[in-house]
């Protein structure tokens, strides 16, 4: 397993409030790994931090094999070099059908042009099924995604982030709202694409986190707490005062 | 390829097959046919179908792109005002020349040029040409100009604005000062066109001065009805598929489509230019059939109106935009023109003339309100699958 991305020192502020502090992480590829902590930890901004949304005060960051820096990249460029991110709420485009949301996803070229002149083909096509077959939406193709339930629309966007095929899964909360059944497909979804990539996985669900089993960081007030596994980090002293003991 | 999409879009072919029905029908009912319609109505028409086009244009950007912009009719005004040069210019060298031809003396070319500059410029006190007209007798240039000055001019403003991620609301605030500050200019006297007299006797085609206006009118009816027919199918083509997918996605889901990887100001810069040069194009149609064009035409007004007719009309279908251009310019005409009869209430008496901006804007409430798919939405009720 070899480092994929590396999270050194980052530290952002908003109006004088530390969200991210001094925070360090290391991806490898592949990975499973779950983020958890409590409400303000710096669990969205961590995310908003790597996909390029917000700007942080000082660190770095690094990507890939080549150790590029990911900072100052816009963040269609960092999509590009293959970070996707699932988003807490569900954001799927309810206007158009799941193969329209898929097609949309694919890796293909994404200047105006290509995409103007973009012609369908055969394997798009395959991969489009081969998708929705994956996240249990093979005959819901031509619905519009508005119509999906809760769930259907958590694992469509899962969906959407395997069709761009990226090296790095950056999934937020994908269980929030899921009945029973449907957090294991989840589950078993998460764990099947962490074979081949990178996944991270924030959640505040520690039930869901013990069946990811896999590595766990802990974040609190804007850096790492603590790291391990889940048992590990649950029999931490501190751990269990900021984050356990409150709930 | 054209042709398969075409068949995978039976609403384009519908909505041709319409245009062209409409088109034999005028042509019937025109002088060239029985003679029951009057020549300045087949100029309202055809004038309507330069609506259209630019509304279809207004679709794209707003209904399916999310860009509220309140600056198309400014793109619309600067394609008038780049074919309305030539059409001046080439008219007023035809008189002047007229009139030299009974000297004795043939005049010096500077004579000439003098003498056309007085013609056009001695409304605003002045017989030099601007700068700006230096291309006006080459009909070619013009045309060129019609396209590449909105061209560039929504490139230029799309690019600053989108870069800096202005959207909504604010946006359409800056479409609209952006249109402000053109129609100011222009109404200044040493602005170079004529500040608020604008260009007159733009009906008045050089070459065609005994061509009949009947005949001058259908010819630019039916390059009006072949410029939407040609933008409709551009457009829809522009907006299924892919690309449509995306500019729609863009107009949910902004950062969203961000994040899978499309640079979407690339997309959002790309649609407003292309619509602004079809809006330009409109306008170009449009001035030689109203036969004059002046900075009042460009005022924010008429880009608010046009937003007004594309929500009525139905946001993000074609035809919507189509309808709702054609019904709304039409109505205000009879209710502004006199058509419409007075209301008398006994204390009062409602004349149109006054009260139709009323209708107009309580319509337009109503829409919004109760009917957000406009118009257009009624053919969802006619082409409901069953279910």
């Amino acid at each position: 397993m070899s480092t994929l991305l590396e999270v050194d020192g980052v530290s952002v502020s908003f109006d004088g409030f530390r969200a991210i502090n001094n925070l360090s992480i290391q991806i490898g590829e592949p990975e499973l790994r779950a983020v958890i902590g409590p409400n303000g930890a710096g669990k969205t901004t961590f995310m908003d931090i790597i996909t390029g949304k917000t700007k942080p005060d000082e660190g770095r960051i690094t990507w890939g094999d080549r150790n590029i820096s990911l900072l100052g990249m816009s963040e269609s460029e960092i999509a590009m070099e293959g970070i996707g991110r699932k988003f807490q709420k569900p954001t799927v485009f309810e206007d158009q059908t799941v193969r329209e949301n898929l097609a949309m996803a694919l890796r293909n070229p994404r200047g105006p042009f290509a995409v103007l002149f973009y012609k369908k083909t055969r394997e798009g096509a395959a991969r489009i099924e081969e998708i929705a077959d994956e996240i249990g939406l093979s005959d819901s193709l031509t619905r519009k995604s508005g119509e999906l339930s809760h769930g259907q629309k958590q694992w469509l966007e899962i969906g959407m982030l395997l069709a761009q095929d990226p090296r790095l899964l950056l999934v937020d909360e994908p269980a929030a709202g899921m009945t029973t059944a449907e957090r294991e497909l989840t589950t078993d979804l998460l764990k099947r694409a962490a074979e081949t990539r990178a996944v991270v996985v924030v959640e505040h669900d520690m039930e869901f986190v013990r069946r990811l089993d896999c590595k766990v960081t802990v974040l609190h007030e804007g850096s790492v707490l603590a790291e391990g596994s889940l048992d590990h980090v649950t029999a931490d002293q501190t751990v269990i005062d900021v984050y356990l003991g409150r709930s | 390829m054209t042709n398969s999409f075409l068949m995978r879009n039976p609403s384009t072919l519908w909505f041709l097959l319409g245009l062209s029905l409409f088109t034999i029908v005028v042509t019937a009912l025109s002088d060239a046919g029985i003679g029951v319609m009057s020549t300045s109505f087949v100029k309202t028409l055809g004038k309507t179908l330069c609506l259209c086009l630019i509304a279809v244009a207004m679709d794209v950007v707003w209904g399916y792109c999310g860009i509220l912009s309140l600056g198309h009719f400014a793109f619309f005004g600067i394609g008038g005002y780049a074919v309305g040069m030539w059409l001046m210019y080439a008219r007023t060298e035809g008189i002047v020349l007229d009139s030299f031809a009974s000297q004795t003396i043939p005049p010096t070319p500077q004579e000439v040029t003098d003498a056309i500059g007085n013609q056009i410029f001695g409304v605003v006190g002045s017989s030099e040409f601007p700068m700006i007209w230096a291309f006006s007798d080459s009909l070619i240039l013009q045309l060129l100009l019609v396209v590449l000055v909105p061209g560039v001019l929504a490139l230029l403003f799309g690019w600053l604005a989108f870069r800096s991620r202005v959207t909504g609301v604010y946006l359409s605030i800056l479409t609209q000062a952006m249109t402000l500050a053109l129609a100011l200019y222009l109404f200044q006297n040493d602005s170079g066109l004529r500040g608020n007299n604008g260009l007159s006797g733009l009906q008045n085609i050089p070459g065609f001065e005994d061509t009949p206006q009947s005949t001058i009118s259908l010819a630019f009816f039916y390059a009006s009805a072949l410029a939407v027919a040609l933008g409709y199918v551009l457009f829809a083509w522009i907006t299924s598929g892919k690309m449509g997918s995306v500019i729609k996605a863009i107009r949910d889901n902004e950062s969203r489509v961000r994040f899978l990887g499309y640079h979407v100001e690339s997309y959002k810069l790309f649609v407003f230019t292309i619509t602004a040069v079809v809006a330009a194009i409109a306008g170009a149609l449009y001035y030689p059939q109203a036969g004059i064009i002046n900075p009042a035409e460009i005022a924010p007004i008429a880009s608010i109106y046009l937003a007004v007719w594309v929500a009525i009309g139905g946001r993000g279908r074609l035809y919507g935009a189509v309808i709702g251009a054609a019904f709304v310019s039409l109505l205000s005409s009879w209710f502004t023109g006199g058509g419409a009869p007075a209301i008398p209430l006994g204390f009062y008496t409602i004349q149109w003339t006054d009260w139709w901006l009323v209708l107009l804007g309580l319509s337009f409430v109503a829409v919004t309100l109760y009917a957000p798919k406009g118009i257009g939405g009624l053919f969802d009720y006619l082409v409901r699958k069953p279910s």
